[in-house]
């Protein structure tokens, strides 16, 4: 096992290692060669500590760097959670990094893509296993730079505003978090994730911490109504960048947020944060959907589907009130939300790949200009049928489970009225889904009839888009293996299976 | 008696607090671009400055963590503060005749 945890470190070394090497060869073909092997070491690696977590008894992989262990050392660390999250991360990564050497093979943004891209990895996966709250800083800093300069490389003016946007609200919200993390350290004289959950009390600084804390990376997460960069950033990226900042990144930062809330200061919180949180997870539902549904542009609609998918992460709050469990990563709602997070990543960025090959061969995105579109491309069309179906949550895909499994828990825990918002959610997601399903195959009116307007696109770009969705699809067919999987992941501690039966053994 | 208390850390951690509200005031009430980047720095002076006076407490010897975090948010401060600089140059060159707002 100790072979596993020392490998540990080379999921943030080998994407830093690529970076400064994509940086120095300049050659943009060779860059996407290194970056498509290193993407496929770093899934194999991250494979294989998620299958060792889920063999090992104890749970937690730690690395001490250089051999320091605490309270001197930095440790890194790796639990059933984080360690799904790195594998999706990895995932995502190398099939975005096949994409990407296809999407930008003909432009010279290649070569500042590269380098860029690598660096987010790094700082995703350094965020996902830090176990401590200043290298989280970091990690938060490093994405934050390499996401704002990621969409900053479209060039375009609307584009370089919402980088600009975006990064201000990024170091906004790492401020707040360094904040917090400055009054921790002084009350508490420690860095170590672990240390802290075993020591923090209600007092004033811990409530004042745990607020900054919410407060910036609620920005960062882009919680209604701290939503408002999202849509231009998410909507002006490049596809590739628009698909990993939706995916992934966001969901960084809601993991923080779950982690303080509900493990490491959650005796400064209270029941009524919770509901609050819930509150406004709600109302990023609708709002987001609602947003989506009257969007003009394509990827605008689908930066504003995130936005409402987002505020189903936070339902997890409110339902996790009154929790007796000792480790708030247990629970049924904590499943849920790991579906959900799985889920949401493979469709939402299905979606902006298939919305980006659109774009590639309509030439715009303009929804009310792409009529009769499916003639010219059928597999992206397709594509974002099933990413679409996914987010309404029509069987039989991931987001069917994840919503199932947020009803019933609301259900379970007595909390009816979040069905409501679920539902017309799904509703509401249906809507924008098929308003533009509905255009594409309507039939062309002269939009598409002269040839030369459509482009053509390579075919590796719709198959990955493709194999995204039919993730979504296939871990919906295949619930019990993920719930296996984050059963015996979430729940380590208390060793109780959690299956689809009992689940709905409850809910009877 | 409110005076006698004021001990040089507690002034300290309390300017340093002063100045991150200072600097988030200006971030959302000042529209100026540049202002706003340069209130985003002094934000970061005000925690670091929380930080360093945090490091001595009870009666031992300096705490060196502290410094080495202020240390590492300087570096992250230099970073954002340049990319920030060079996307408001950017946006400046792209429309020559609009000022940034």
């Amino acid at each position: 096992m100790d072979n596993i945890a020392a490998l540990l470190p080379a999921l943030i070394m080998l994407p830093l290692a690529v970076s400064v090497c994509c940086v120095l060869i300049k050659n943009s073909r060779v860059c996407a060669a290194i970056s498509i092997i290193s993407a496929a070491a770093l899934l194999i690696l991250s494979a294989g500590t998620l299958l060792a977590i889920n063999t090992y008894e104890a749970g937690v992989l730690r690395y001490a760097f250089a051999g320091w262990s605490q309270p001197l050392g930095i440790e890194l660390q790796v639990s059933g959670f984080t360690a799904l999250m790195t594998a999706l991360t990895c995932l995502l990564v190398f099939v975005l990094s096949i994409y990407s050497s296809v999407y930008f093979s003909s432009s010279d943004k290649a070569i500042r893509f590269w380098p860029l891209w690598w660096l987010l990895i790094a700082g995703l996966n350094a965020l996902f296993l830090s176990s401590d709250i200043f290298n989280i800083y970091v990690a938060f800093e490093l994405i934050g730079l390499a996401a704002v300069a990621l969409i900053a490389i479209e060039n375009s003016r609307a584009a370089l505003i919402a980088a600009l946007r975006y990064l201000l609200v990024s170091l906004l919200g790492s401020l707040c978090y360094l904040l917090a993390v400055a009054l921790l350290y002084r009350e508490y004289g420690t860095l170590d994730l672990v240390q802290l959950a075993s020591m923090t009390s209600d007092s004033a600084s811990s409530t004042a911490a745990l607020m900054l804390i919410t407060i910036g990376l609620c920005l960062k997460t882009a919680l209604f109504p701290l939503h408002f960069w999202l849509p231009a950033a998410h909507g002006g990226a490049s596809a590739p960048v628009s698909a990993v900042l939706s995916a992934l990144v966001v969901k960084g930062s809601f993991y923080l947020i779950a982690r303080f809330w509900l493990d490491i200061l959650a005796p400064a919180a209270s029941d009524a944060g919770l509901i609050i949180l819930g509150v406004f997870g709600a109302a990023a539902i609708l709002w987001g959907s609602a947003q989506a549904l009257f969007a003009s542009r394509l990827k605008v609609m689908v930066a504003y589907s995130t936005v409402a998918q987002i505020g189903y992460l936070f339902l997890l709050f409110p339902l996790m009130v009154g929790n007796t469990q000792t480790n708030a990563f247990e629970g049924a709602a904590m499943g849920a939300i790991t579906y959900l997070i799985v889920a949401h990543a493979t469709a939402k960025s299905a979606m902006f790949l298939a919305a980006g090959n659109i774009m590639r061969i309509a030439g715009h995105d303009n929804i009310k200009q792409l009529k009769g579109l499916v003639r010219h491309c059928p597999l992206s069309i397709f594509t974002f049928g099933i990413a679409g179906a996914s987010l309404i949550g029509l069987p039989p895909s991931a987001g069917f489970i994840a919503k199932w499994l947020l009803l019933s828990n609301s259900i379970n825990t007595g909390q009816w009225w979040w069905v409501i918002v679920i539902l017309s959610g799904g509703l509401l997601a249906a809507a924008y889904v098929f308003k533009f399903l509905n255009l594409a195959f309507t039939k062309d009116d002269d939009t598409f009839t002269k040839a030369d307007i459509v482009r053509k696109i390579s075919p590796i770009m719709p198959l990955c888009a493709l194999a995204l969705a039919l993730l979504t699809v296939v871990l919906g067919f295949n619930a019990q293996w993920l719930l296996d999987i984050s059963g015996t992941l979430v729940y380590e501690t208390t060793g109780q299976g959690f299956t689809v039966q009992n689940l709905a053994g409850v809910a009877q | 008696m409110m005076l006698s208390q004021l001990t040089p850390e507690i002034m300290y951690s309390a300017s340093g607090i002063a100045l991150f509200g200072i600097g988030l005031l200006g971030l959302i009430i000042v529209p100026h671009i540049f202002r706003k980047i340069l209130a985003i720095n002094v934000m970061g002076v005000g925690i670091f400055m929380l930080l360093v006076s945090s490091a001595k407490r009870a009666n031992i010897d300096a705490d060196p963590v502290p410094h080495a975090m202020v240390l590492t948010g300087i570096v992250v401060a230099v970073a954002g503060t340049a990319l920030a600089l060079f996307l408001v140059k950017k946006i400046n060159d792209l429309a020559p005749s609009e000022k940034s707002q």
